[in-house]
């Protein structure tokens, strides 16, 4: 696939107004409060897209066409189940601690509430996950891009080596990224959310359209794929009916109850795009809002990921005619399908299953979708919205590294007593860093095979257990820092040991698991995952209650504003409909519903 | 609000839309799917950008957005 110059012309356009909106947001980033925190004067719409667009990375939109190419429409369980009703809970019991307790950070809401030493471990452990994840999706991203061959022609054309196009896509990606959050900070990464969360929009969206068109509509994907593609519920009883190998209780509980609500409730990322919104109701109204947009993000990123499918397997298939053959070298050299067959990048050969089958590369389920069906014109289009998906990833993790780095490590142990300048300084250069330790991650990554497999599972450790601290901190008020700091070593170590004892099956000893001798199989890695949380969730809640018992709490006058119980109510909502928070998620959690049963 | 954020997406969506438009019907026609991809799309989204705009003008004007109100 060759770029046209009407592609080039939408890429520079894209990034003239990104780094247009950085350095207008720079004229208003003179304090802490502003850089940190955007002056908390943004309004809830906006707060709430940009809540989204943070969470909509390029390696979410990759890996969610990959799940929709693999799994089928289960797939959108990650959204309807793993993450609307925790944002609803969020926004209707937990935001008024958050934002009313006036803390910057959330590692900073725990050292109000707890104490200290839950702060740091908190605070510590969510910088360096933060950067390593940012640094994982900076190497998915240019090595996506290199396989794509969509730069050969300019690079050639220069002289420069194939390999650069790996270092160019992570240096000037992080570059631009560099640029807004250092001169615009919070208020800069937000706006750029908004304006990315349209663009991944308008790239995706038509691919879906273009795509359904070509294979008979949803009712062609029902035919093509079966019904275990197509309906989510089916076979959810047990572990071994469905494609994902958990049954509906693993489902519901890891996913739906520990990881979603670990995630949505409690990771700095999320809740500090509410902290900058301009209001009390605002700051409660972003995640409903996010809710309302969200439960349908998995017609853009899933679909395409299905219908990829359906084009590669289905060759009997009307719509396979006529798609235009690829040329040898293209994208695909091995597959007349959309999606090829994965090759091992040492021997260059193709790679078999358990079954001797080859394994197809699920990953570019949704990029080649794109490069097959869009024109010139349409495919800068395109990989804008994967460019614009990329940097708002990587924008809200640095924005969220550099608040509690500032705030939670910096002032916390480094210097206490300094004027807000300097500490606007540091967050400017806790930036720049962050931004080097992810490109620095993003190399590690592509120096050591397993090295990403073995991040991502040190931080399932961590983060399994961290939303039962939350939850007892803001609705038990005998809860106590010992407990909580107690509890959360006891959770991720329970998370490391049920990891050392299970493995999903047809998986070797080693980095899944089973490195303590196996004592169960699970009938997937994903059932596994869901299992690991919900002991490590467990182990915390059960150990921090049991603590907190035999340890002396804070008296009740330091936990106004912090604890739901010493705390006064919210009785009346005022103005409209749209602006009751427990209406909106009320209103979320019903559509949800309806959701699940339109594609059960 | 230090800008109202509808502004730059408007300019944007308008100058990508009339980008692509533009060449969906000037450039060499190319079918996906059967449809001018390049056409459609490309006026969809400079539709969008217009809309964005006029949202923006209008909330200047002081017709939209009622002011951020506290309940606490």
């Amino acid at each position: 696939m060759k770029l046209g110059a009407v592609d080039w012309g939408v890429i520079a356009l894209y990034l003239i107004f990104v780094l247009g909106i950085g350095i207008v947001s720079a004229r208003r980033a003179k304090s802490g409060n502003d850089f940190f925190l955007a002056g908390r004067a943004i309004p809830a719409w906006v707060c709430g897209l940009a809540f989204i667009s943070a969470n909509l990375g390029a390696q979410e939109v990759i890996g969610m066409g990959a799940s929709g190419a693999k799994y089928g429409i289960s797939t959108a369980h990650f959204y309807w189940i793993g993450a609307i009703p925790a944002m609803v809970f969020i926004g209707v019991f937990m935001m008024p601690f958050y934002y009313g307790s006036k803390a910057r950070s959330a590692p900073e809401y725990l050292r109000m509430r707890f104490d200290e030493k839950t702060r740091a471990l908190n605070a510590v452990t969510f910088a360096l996950m933060t950067i390593l994840n940012s640094g994982i999706s900076m190497y998915a991203l240019a090595k996506l891009i290199q396989t794509l061959h969509v730069f050969d022609g300019p690079f050639a054309a220069l002289g420069l080596p194939q390999a650069w196009i790996f270092h160019g896509a992570i240096l000037t990606a992080a570059a631009v990224v560099l640029v807004y959050i250092y001169m615009g900070g919070l208020r800069g990464a937000i706006y750029n959310e908004v304006l990315q969360f349209f663009l991944i929009v308008a790239g995706f969206a038509p691919l879906v359209w273009l795509g359904l068109r070509q294979v008979g509509g949803w009712h062609g994907l029902q035919t093509t794929l079966g019904p275990s593609y197509t309906h989510a519920w089916a076979g959810m009883a047990h572990a071994t009916t469905n494609k994902l190998g958990v049954d509906w209780f693993g489902l519901s509980m890891g996913l739906g109850f520990v990881l979603s609500f670990g995630y949505w409730c409690t990771d700095f990322l999320v809740v500090q795009r509410a902290m900058a919104a301009n209001s009390m109701s605002a700051a409660r109204r972003t995640p409903l809002i996010a809710a309302g947009v969200k439960m349908f993000i998995p017609f853009i990123v899933i679909l395409p990921g299905l219908i990829a499918i359906a084009l590669t397997s289905a060759p009997d298939h009307p719509g396979k005619a006529s798609v235009p053959a690829v040329r040898a070298g293209e994208i695909v050299q091995h597959d007349p399908g959309v999606i090829p067959i994965k090759i091992d990048s040492t021997t260059g050969k193709p790679m078999l299953d358990a079954r001797g089958e080859p394994q197809l590369d699920y990953d570019l389920a949704t990029p080649n979708l794109l490069l097959r069906y869009f024109p010139i014109g349409m495919v800068g289009v395109g990989l804008t919205a994967l460019l614009a998906s990329f940097m708002s990833g990587m924008a809200g993790g640095v924005t969220a590294f550099n608040t509690v780095f500032t705030y939670d490590i910096y002032q916390a142990y480094i210097r206490r007593e300094a004027p807000d300048a300097h500490y606007l300084m540091v967050g400017r250069l806790a930036t720049l860093f962050g931004i080097a330790a992810s490109v620095a991650a993003a190399y590690l990554c592509s120096q050591f095979n397993n090295i990403n497999d073995f991040l991502q599972l040190v931080m399932a450790f961590v983060n399994a257990p961290v939303f039962a601290t939350f939850l007892l901190g803001m609705f038990w008020k005998r809860t106590t820092g010992h407990g909580a700091f107690i509890g959360l070593a006891a959770g991720t170590i329970t998370a490391a040991i049920h990891h050392g004892l299970t493995l999903p099956v047809n998986d070797m000893a080693g980095l899944k698991g089973g490195w303590l001798g196996v004592t169960h199989t699970y009938a997937s890695e994903m059932a596994q995952n869901f299992w690991i949380a919900i002991w490590a969730w467990s182990a915390c809640f059960i150990v921090t209650i049991a603590v907190s018992l035999v340890t002396r709490p804070k008296p009740q006058g330091e936990l106004t504003g912090l604890v739901y119980s010493l705390t006064p109510k919210i009785v009346r909502e005022n103005g409209p409909w749209y602006m009751r928070p427990v209406l909106l998620g009320v209103i979320m959690l019903t559509l949800t519903v309806i959701l699940n049963l339109i594609f059960r | 609000m230090l800008f109202d954020v509808r502004l730059p997406i408007g300019l944007l969506f308008l100058a990508i839309g009339l980008l692509v438009g533009g060449y969906g019907v000037l450039g060499p026609a190319t079918l996906s799917a059967g449809v001018n991809i390049d056409l459609i799309w490309g006026g969809v989204m400079a539709a969008f950008g217009a809309l964005m705009l006029v949202l923006a003008a209008l909330a200047k004007r002081g017709r939209l957005d009622p002011p951020p109100e506290d309940q606490t």
